[in-house]
């Protein structure tokens, strides 16, 4: 075991007589105050300023989202329309919140071997940790619908199925 | 009969300018942060679709505040647990009548005075019963029957009394400069000026003193970073066990104290109602002492809330530590320095 020496900084009178450092960090608080409070002014007089907060005021404006934030799930179509979905449960197996319910059915694709007829997902359950896109082995499911408004008024209406899953085009 | 009608109407104006000013120190306390902290702040509760930057917020709180359930836990001692609310508020809202909110003015041949009561020891009287809000914080902790409630009483007590000994020897030098306890004749007393331009307020004559007093009043009015009586966020204070109106009471009874102390700071360091080279006569002089004692005690009621958010709590050791340690050391130490220059200046 190895010891660091940690140098801290030696508090002369000035730093344990507190008055120097308020003064320093009332310095700071009011240049915030005083610079928001021009800008807030100067926007009210129509005037063009620069924000005086970062605040997003928002269920009035549309929420901010992380270009790689993780959202509502998605299943996605092959090119002729039908699911890309081929049941093999690793999403379901994976799922740390157990949200996800499929039941599978025999393919009328002679080259595939399963379908899901049922896809489940209870989004009350869901922790979105991205798990099942991680997991998928054949790219059938993503969380890019940058949809994060999922309240409903009943636990019943927070299971998403798989029409309404499927029903985002892009 | 005329006296005491103009009584009731100083009486009422202390009341409306204490009360006012407590809910509207609520919005300034959530606006002044946000800004401060590069947010917006509350506002969402509107009339008519108006927002007015969120000043119907003090109105919301209080309609809450009124109708919320008050919700009396089984173990309290009930009389004191209601009784407790009732003497914080009303000990700092007696603290308001000494106040000098204005000199003397005169109108239709008589001479009003402006200040709700008169008193030889005015200053006395203002720190008794400050002092006397504690037992007030005491008996709410107490008659919790909690331990969390007990513990911020006594916190409190503690810090409380620390501060309120520390406030009477700082502003022991400033009284003896101006040489009486009326708060009015303290006014009068810094009317001067030095070299002829520069007013002899008491921040000027008492630098030291006056940020003592800074440091003293915000310890004793419970505020931020001394708040650790409350600490409401996480280490809850006295009044854990009120709800409603009652909890509201200790909400306001703080903002008052606030004032208090920024008045009396305003009456002894910033010259009162007194407005340098304009002569205060007649009725719009009255006026004008009026406003000039509310603009004092409002800058100084945003210098401390800025303060209080900008400063983290301090620990409890180190604010006693502070208080015992440096403030009243400090305080007496100017107190007898100012007296040894009196005597040498004499």
């Amino acid at each position: 075991m190895t010891v660091r020496p940690v140098s801290r900084p030696r508090r002369g009178l000035l730093e344990q007589s507190y008055l120097w450092e308020v003064a320093r960090g009332l310095g700071i608080t009011f240049r915030h105050f005083f610079i928001n409070l021009a800008r807030h002014c100067l926007r009210l007089a129509g005037l063009r300023a620069g924000p005086g907060a970062v605040t997003v005021q928002y269920p009035d404006e549309p929420a901010v989202l992380g270009r790689r934030a993780r959202t509502r799930h998605r299943l996605l179509r092959r090119p002729d329309g039908s699911p890309r979905c081929t049941s093999c449960l690793l999403c379901e197996t994976i799922c740390p919140a157990q949200c996800i319910r499929i039941t599978a059915e025999e393919s009328p694709d002679p080259a595939v071997e399963k379908r899901a007829k049922t896809f489940d997902i209870d989004l009350g359950m869901c922790v979105f940790c991205g798990h099942c896109v991680e997991a998928c082995p054949v790219d059938a499911i993503h969380m890019d619908v940058d949809q994060v408004e999922l309240a409903a008024y009943g636990r019943g209406a927070m299971i998403w199925d798989m029409p309404a899953l499927m029903r985002d085009a892009r | 009969m005329i006296l005491l009608a103009w009584t009731a109407v100083k009486v009422g104006y202390a009341l409306a300018f204490g009360l006012g000013l407590a809910g509207f120190l609520g919005w300034v306390e959530r606006k002044q942060s946000a800004v401060a902290q590069d947010r917006i702040g509350a506002n969402r509760a509107q009339i008519f679709g108006w927002r007015l930057i969120g000043l119907f917020h003090p109105i919301a709180d209080g309609i809450k505040l009124m109708t919320k359930e008050d919700f009396v836990p089984a173990q309290v001692l009930r009389p004191f647990h209601a009784l407790a609310p009732a003497l914080s508020l009303g000990c700092c809202l007696l603290c308001l009548a000494a106040l000098p909110f204005g000199g003397t003015v005169e109108v239709f041949g008589r001479v009003w005075s402006l200040q709700p009561f008169e008193s030889r020891v005015g200053l006395v009287y203002v720190l008794a019963f400050l002092a006397l809000g504690v037992h007030g914080v005491v008996m709410a902790g107490y008659a919790s029957g909690s331990n969390y409630g007990l513990l911020g009483g006594l916190r409190g007590a503690a810090q409380m009394i620390a501060y309120e000994v520390c406030m009477a020897a700082i502003l022991a030098a400033p009284m003896f400069l101006y040489g009486t306890l009326d708060l009015q004749e303290a006014v009068l007393a810094q009317g001067g000026y030095w070299g002829g331009w520069l007013p002899a307020w008491g921040v000027f004559r008492q630098p030291l003193a006056f940020v003592l007093y800074l440091v003293a009043g915000t310890a004793a009015s419970k505020r931020i970073p001394f708040d650790l009586p409350e600490g409401e966020a996480e280490i809850v204070g006295y009044h854990v066990e009120y709800s409603g109106m009652k909890f509201g009471m200790f909400m306001i009874s703080d903002f008052v104290e606030n004032i208090v102390v920024c008045g009396l700071g305003a009456t002894l360091f910033l010259g009162g109602w007194g407005i340098p080279f304009v002569s205060l006569a007649g009725a719009w002089g009255g006026l004008l002492m009026l406003a000039s004692f509310a603009a004092k005690t409002c800058a100084l009621l945003f210098l401390l809330m800025q303060v209080r958010w900008t400063l983290p709590r301090f620990r409890f050791d180190q604010l006693l530590d502070l208080g015992w340690k440096s403030v009243l050391p400090l305080a007496l130490l100017n107190f007898l320095a100012t007296v040894w220059g009196a005597w040498l200046w004499r």
